[in-house]
């Protein structure tokens, strides 16, 4: 089983990465888009646990680790391993 | 009064803290490892700048969970002075020692350079000897010295006086885009600083400012 984080930045907190990356991108003239953000993607994999133990432990690491939860939003999905 | 300068894996401006502390100002100081567990023995803490932990995930976020960071948290919630720079300040944020988030630079870059700060009050253990509205000269190097707050937490800053320091509007002014121009915070007690620039790397004559002595003289003074 394997949890798939996604954090991202909160609205309003200033994300100068995907600025960037954003501007570069239309000046190469891939266009067409309004906004982007740079977040972050984390795996956690698991190997003896159920479905909600996994969750529980995705969501404890997430709020006492792996975001800050003064700038950053985090979701998941537990899925099985591919 | 006798400093403890903890250390972690990546602290690096955890010398020149010493070398400020003991071989210039002449007050006792020692390295503690983050594996450590007691702080009892010492009067006051520095958490020093660097790249804990590499920056990674976020910077500080990881040296937050270092074993030394509970009795920081216990000497400091017991009122102790304790003092974090750039990579420390960052490190307090993530504990929760102080309030609000250290996000970005405006300008993504890392800046490394002289700023000229505000002192925006005197009442406090580290800003006691200064004069209000004086300005400093010392160098920031850092990434991700961007303050930011919700607008409750700013109001209390503003409030309780909890704000040490500004950046000035000369010399280009607030470089990284910190709300409030604000380059270093208290918590409500006033006994904990975190601060992005480095005043231990402003502190002899040959390094071209001495600027950031009058802040360390501050808290020798406080006891």
């Amino acid at each position: 089983m394997k949890a798939k984080i996604y954090i991202k930045y909160k609205d309003g907190i200033l994300d100068p990465q995907g600025k960037t990356a954003g501007h570069a991108l239309k000046s190469m003239g891939i266009d067409g888009f309004d906004d982007m953000m740079i977040g972050k993607y984390i795996e956690m994999t698991f190997t003896d646990s159920n479905k909600a133990t996994a969750e529980a432990i995705t969501d404890e690491a997430c709020r006492k680790l792996l975001a800050n939860p003064n700038t950053e939003s985090y979701s998941f999905e537990i899925v099985e391993s591919e | 009064m006798k400093f403890a300068i903890t250390v972690f894996p990546g602290s690096n401006c955890d010398h020149d803290a010493y070398h400020v502390l003991k071989h210039i100002l002449k007050t006792p100081a020692e390295f503690v490892w983050h594996k450590e567990s007691d702080l009892s023995k010492y009067d006051a803490i520095l958490v020093p700048g660097g790249f804990s932990y590499g920056d990674y995930l976020r910077s500080g976020a990881i040296a937050r969970f270092s074993p030394i960071m509970d009795s920081v948290i216990k000497e400091a919630n017991a009122g102790k002075p304790v003092i974090g720079i750039c990579n420390g300040f960052q490190i307090l944020v993530e504990s929760g020692l102080l309030p609000g988030a250290l996000i970005n630079n405006k300008y993504v870059k890392f800046l490394s350079q002289n700023v000229t700060l505000k002192v925006e009050t005197t009442n406090s253990i580290f800003t006691q000897k200064l004069k209000h509205g004086q300005h400093l000269t010392m160098p920031i190097a850092h990434r991700q010295g961007n303050y930011m707050a919700d607008e409750d937490t700013i109001k209390q800053l503003q409030d309780n006086d909890q704000i040490a320091f500004t950046y000035a509007s000369v010399n280009g002014g607030n470089p990284n885009g910190s709300m409030l121009d604000i380059a270093g915070i208290m918590n409500e007690k006033k006994n904990v600083l975190g601060m992005m620039p480095h005043p231990e790397r402003a502190a002899e004559n040959i390094l071209d400012s001495m600027d950031g002595l009058g802040i360390f003289e501050s808290m020798l003074g406080a006891t």
